[in-house]
């Protein structure tokens, strides 16, 4: 079976597009030709700076015929059926067949779709790849018009048995297909014809290319840890760099520098970071003293002099970034002495936070009066979590964090020791973004905490409050993901927090800024804001309702609440779905749990559902959902028909069946059992009682016919039944199961 | 190739490599620009159909990176070398590194590499893919194939290549701070450094860019570029006088590239906020928007008279 060999070479390819290019490539290429009728064994590809490389193994040589057979109309029928059967199959008269039929004769057409040779369809397949390839971004060159990630050069396109190779017949734009690659840019530029994969790799690799991107990542690995190995120092891993620089390099050599002493007092994560995005320098760390001392970078090359003279270019250019890092760090900490962390962030109030949502400043003050209200909930102190809200944000004003905006945060909790404020508000100001992803731990400590959920709380009740929402695909203030860490930030701590109010409270802040700021009125004071909030909604709609009236969307009720907060809570519990799906939930588990009261207690709205889904799972929960929805639909059709609430009343005395007075019995004890378990918040108990009307439920059933002739024993079972919904309902909805 | 020994043997020497190659070497643009892609030797040259080849040194002006004189590697006045060749051709990465060779840079002791980057200006509506080149860590050079210039797009597309001169000569020449790097031969008679011919005027510029420059005559001045370029683009093409064709692109373009200059003091003098800075951008790009326009209907543009009858 022949082996296909395509190579695509081409100037510099952005190392972060190779990957996906050589997913791209294999999918394409391979889709193409099992389309057009090959088959393959197996496929491969590989990348380089320079090159796209696929390799396909035990390739058929051809495409099979396809024969295919049509009955057309009886040859007695009208001319027009036989010529509208001879237009649809392309036929004359003289190419079909008479054949017997049941019914007479019949025409019969019988096609013959001859099979292809393999280069006949990888020249095609090959072509709309190359043609329709696609890249993230793609360019013309030169005064052609064919577009790819940057000009290509040659396509090596080689089909090879044991016979021997051929050219696969293609040209693109000029580019004719050839068996000719080249080696290495500078170490091995001559061009060299291959006869198949083993030969191009063997070549190649004569020719200082390593073909394989993760061969090249385990090189670079490999040496790097040794240099610093050696040194009695380790390399701090960075697999994404690693990647990076694998898509660099066609033949790469660690060298290993050491950082000059005038710069080893500035933040590890400073160095590493300027290193890294400057120069795509891995950064070494000495074990015993936990600094970065060293870095690696990696050349394209080797040299005659070893690398010396490339490592002191590297280590000149990186004392000039490194110059500009201690001018930064020390700029900062010049300003963090001489004004504060509050004073650093001083000029936060000429920035735009949003042009309909105010400054930065602006909206630190509302994190901040937001942080008071929470930190009680989160067993923070008020002041102390008012403190860190007014100056977590402050090192966006920063020297560092305007260079390296990565550090934002990290730079704060420095400059806040600096400033000689608590552990506490340096932690928040490390601690406070998070968690940024579904994988980003989770902050613990009460003020980055309270600092944390003011944050986010107040990000997506602003977006909210002017009606930015996420629409689709198009999140640009990334309010899921605000949305889920406020989730995670709630469930991982255990807090308990009615969201609801806070998220009214973050509305009506922004409203009064939005409102302030269209020259409404004057309310402004936070506190006497915050004490009305709690107290009397009353005199908050008399505060609020000149503000709130001129803001479209936003309606304020009795109660404090908005609209527009109970459109986000909702957002949130489409969140919380999608959360408790990835932890295995199903979401009409979730439906039936948030159809509760206090749907908003997302820690409580976890508990009863995990011990809901936990239940389902037992064959007790899933044969009482069954004997409960029998309750139901019974009950729902009687009272549709007799226009009557069958709610009270349910009297043992009218029992007949032992059945029925059993289940009156078990009712009785549910009842006793499961209130005490339902105000401690022990839904498995609840649930575990609940599963013990199972039996009696499933035992009356069998036994006992609702619809009695006597009128008095039916109304009787049928208050029964509403006992077995109103005790199943107190868990949770369980209507909204499904099956 | 001898390591060359001053600033101005590496500008000579790149002359002289690019000559070589064909290139028309070309005198700097005479008015203030902020790179050498202002130039109209590529702005306009890189549009419409016509094959263009050029070089040329660009003194470039940044007044927000005014630092006194006092930065070792930054200048609010520096030197940028431009090659600009259309239809780019299929060697040019190559003809690249011979000029690095030229320059004394040793390719088999030195570790090149092309490192994505593409290049964007707002302020012309120009956008291109390449890389920025590294010599052993350093960007030394800017690579671009041009897509779009002026909202136009490149057909055929053009090469460009910038050479940032005093950083380049910096590392080529060892020198740590760019005012202490010989202008001419340390041999010379009268042997100048880069501080020598620039310090003061470093100072100079840099006090007159922060603080002293009337921000009201700079608005005013702006506002007149912008007058003028939309005026002269105004004009009919028939000229009254000697009955020809002709479309005033280039004259149009110079009040485009004041503008833009005004527009790179007024933001050094720290009166744009950061909403109307978007909104001069989009003000200047609309100009060379304009001029673009008006340059694919001249002759060097590739514009084809209709056939007279």
């Amino acid at each position: 079976m022949p082996e296909l060999l395509i190579e695509l070479f081409s100037e510099e390819i952005p190392a972060r597009m190779q990957g996906a290019a050589r997913d791209n490539l294999k999918k394409l290429v391979t889709d193409g030709l099992v389309e057009a009728g090959l088959t393959y064994a197996s496929a491969q590809a590989f990348s380089t700076p320079r090159r796209l490389v696929l390799v396909l193994d035990g390739l058929s040589s051809e495409s099979p015929t396809l024969r295919e057979e049509r009955k057309g109309p009886s040859v007695s029928a009208p001319e027009k059926a036989l010529e509208g059967f001879l237009r649809s199959t392309g036929l004359t008269l003289d190419q079909l067949e008479k054949r017997a039929d049941k019914k007479g004769e019949v025409w019969f057409a019988v096609m013959e779709k001859p099979g292809r040779q393999a280069p006949e369809i990888i020249a095609e397949v090959l072509e709309k790849v190359i043609r329709n390839f696609p890249w993230p971004k793609s360019m013309r060159w030169g005064a052609g018009s064919l577009r790819w990630v940057r000009p290509l050069h040659s396509i090596l396109c080689l089909l090879s048995d044991e016979a021997g190779s051929t050219v696969v017949p293609l040209t693109i734009d000029g580019i004719t297909a050839g068996d000719t690659t080249a080696g290495h840019r500078f170490m091995a530029p001559a061009s060299f014809a291959v006869t198949g994969f083993e030969d191009y790799a063997a070549k190649l690799k004569a020719a200082k290319v390593v073909l394989d991107p993760a061969e090249r990542a385990e090189m670079i690995w490999h040496d790097a840890s040794q240099l610093a190995f050696a040194q009695g120092l380790e390399l701090v891993e960075d697999k994404g760099l690693l990647n990076e620089v694998a898509g660099l390099v066609e033949f790469p050599v660690a060298l290993m520098g050491a950082i000059a002493d005038d710069f080893l007092h500035l933040p590890p994560e400073v160095l590493q970071t300027s290193m890294k995005e400057h120069q795509k320098f891995f950064s070494v760390k000495n074990p015993k003293t936990g600094r970065i001392e060293g870095f690696v970078t990696v050349a394209n090359r080797e040299t005659a002099d070893h690398g010396e003279t490339i490592l002191k270019g590297n280590l000149k250019v990186l004392s000039a970034r490194l110059s500009d890092a201690r001018f930064f760090w020390e700029h900062d900490l010049r300003l963090v002495k001489s004004e504060g962390l509050e004073g650093m962030g001083a000029g936060l109030a000429n920035v735009t936070f949003h042009n309909k949502l105010g400054s930065q400043k602006a909206r630190i003050d509302r994190i901040e009066a937001l942080a008071r209200e929470i930190a009680p909930l989160v067993g923070a102190q008020p002041d102390l979590a008012a403190e860190a809200a007014r100056v977590v944000k402050s090192d966006l004003r920063s020297a560092m964090v305007g260079e390296f905006p990565e550090l934002q945060g990290l730079m704060g909790s420095y400059y806040a020791r600096e400033a000689g404020l608590p552990d506490t508000v340096a932690n928040a100001c490390k601690g406070h973004y998070a968690p940024l992803g579904p994988s980003d731990a989770v902050p613990s400590e009460p003020v980055t905490v309270a600092v944390a959920l003011a944050d986010k709380i107040d990000t997506l009740t602003g977006f909210w409050a002017i009606d930015e929402k996420p629409t689709g695909s198009k999140d640009p203030f990334a309010l899921r993901r605000a949305a889920l860490g406020v989730i995670r930030l709630i469930l991982s701590n255990d807090l308990r927090l009615p969201l609801s109010k806070k998220l009214a409270y973050g509305v009506l802040k922004n409203c009064i800024w939005i409102g302030v700021q269209a020259g409404k009125t004057a309310v402004d004071d936070v506190k006497s804001f915050a004490e009305k909030f709690d107290a009397d909604p009353t005199a908050l709609n008399t505060m609020l309702g000149p503000i709130t009236a001129e803001i479209p969307d936003v309606e304020l009720r009795q109660d404090g609440r908005t609209n527009v907060s109970e459109d986000l809570i909702s957002f949130f519990h489409d969140r919380l779905k999608v959360f408790l799906k990835d932890e295995g939930i199903r979401h009409d588990v979730i439906d039936a749990v948030l159809a509760m009261p206090g749907s908003d207690d997302l820690t409580l709205v976890v508990k009863r559902a995990e011990a809901l889904s936990a239940f389902l799972k037992t064959e007790d929960g899933g044969n009482l959902i069954q004997g409960f929805k029998r309750a139901n639909n019974i009950l729902t059709q009687a009272e549709a028909k007799d226009g009557v609430e069958y709610s009270y009343g349910a009297d043992v005395k009218f029992a007949e069946a032992d059945e029925e007075k059993t289940l009156f019995a078990a009712l009785d004890a549910a009842e006793a059992a499961l209130a005490p378990a339902m105000a401690a918040e022990d839904f498995a108990t609840a649930m575990a009682e609940m599963a013990k009307l199972r039996a009696p439920i499933d035992a009356f059933f069998t036994a006992v016919q609702i619809n009695a002739e006597n009128a008095i024993v039916r109304r009787n079972r049928l208050n029964l039944l509403s006992r077995i919904r109103q005790i199943c309902l107190s868990v949770a909805d369980l209507t909204k199961l499904e099956g | 190739m001898a390591a060359p020994r001053s600033f101005q043997e590496i500008i000579l020497r790149l002359m002289t490599y690019w000559a070589s190659k064909g290139c028309a070497v070309l005198q700097p643009y005479d008015m203030e620009v902020g790179a050498g892609t202002f130039h109209p030797a590529t702005t306009l040259r890189s549009l419409g159909n016509r094959p263009w080849a050029a070089a040329y040194v660009q003194p470039s002006r940044r007044p927000t990176d005014g630092r006194y004189g006092e930065n070792p590697n930054r200048l609010q006045h520096y030197y940028q070398y431009q090659v600009l060749i259309k239809p780019s051709p299929p060697d040019l990465q190559a003809l690249y590194l011979g000029s690095l060779e030229a320059i004394g840079i040793d390719l088999n002791l030195h570790d090149i590499r092309f490192v994505e980057d593409d290049w964007e200006s707002p302020t012309l509506g120009a956008w291109g893919l390449g890389w920025e080149v590294w010599c052993d860590g350093m960007e030394v050079s800017q690579f671009t194939y041009f897509q779009q210039v002026g909202g136009h797009d490149c057909h055929p597309v053009s090469g460009e290549l910038t050479y940032g001169l005093e950083r380049l000569a910096m590392y080529v020449l060892g020198i740590d701070h760019v005012m202490d790097m010989p202008f001419n031969d340390p041999d010379s008679p009268i042997p100048l450094k880069y501080g020598d011919v620039f310090r003061q005027t470093e100072e100079e510029y840099s006090r007159h860019n922060f603080d002293a420059a009337t921000t009201e005559m700079l608005l005013r001045h702006f506002e007149d570029a912008e007058a003028e370029c939309e005026k002269i683009l105004s004009l009919p093409p028939e000229d009254p006088n000697s009955g020809k064709r002709i479309v005033m692109a280039h004259p149009a373009y110079d009040q485009c590239i004041k503008a833009s200059h005004l527009f790179n003091l007024l933001d050094a003098r720290g009166v744009i906020s950061v909403t109307e800075r978007q909104a001069y951008i989009g003000r200047v790009r609309a100009l060379a928007k304009k001029c673009a326009d008006a340059f694919v209907q001249t002759e060097a543009g590739g514009f084809v008279a209709e056939a007279q009858a």
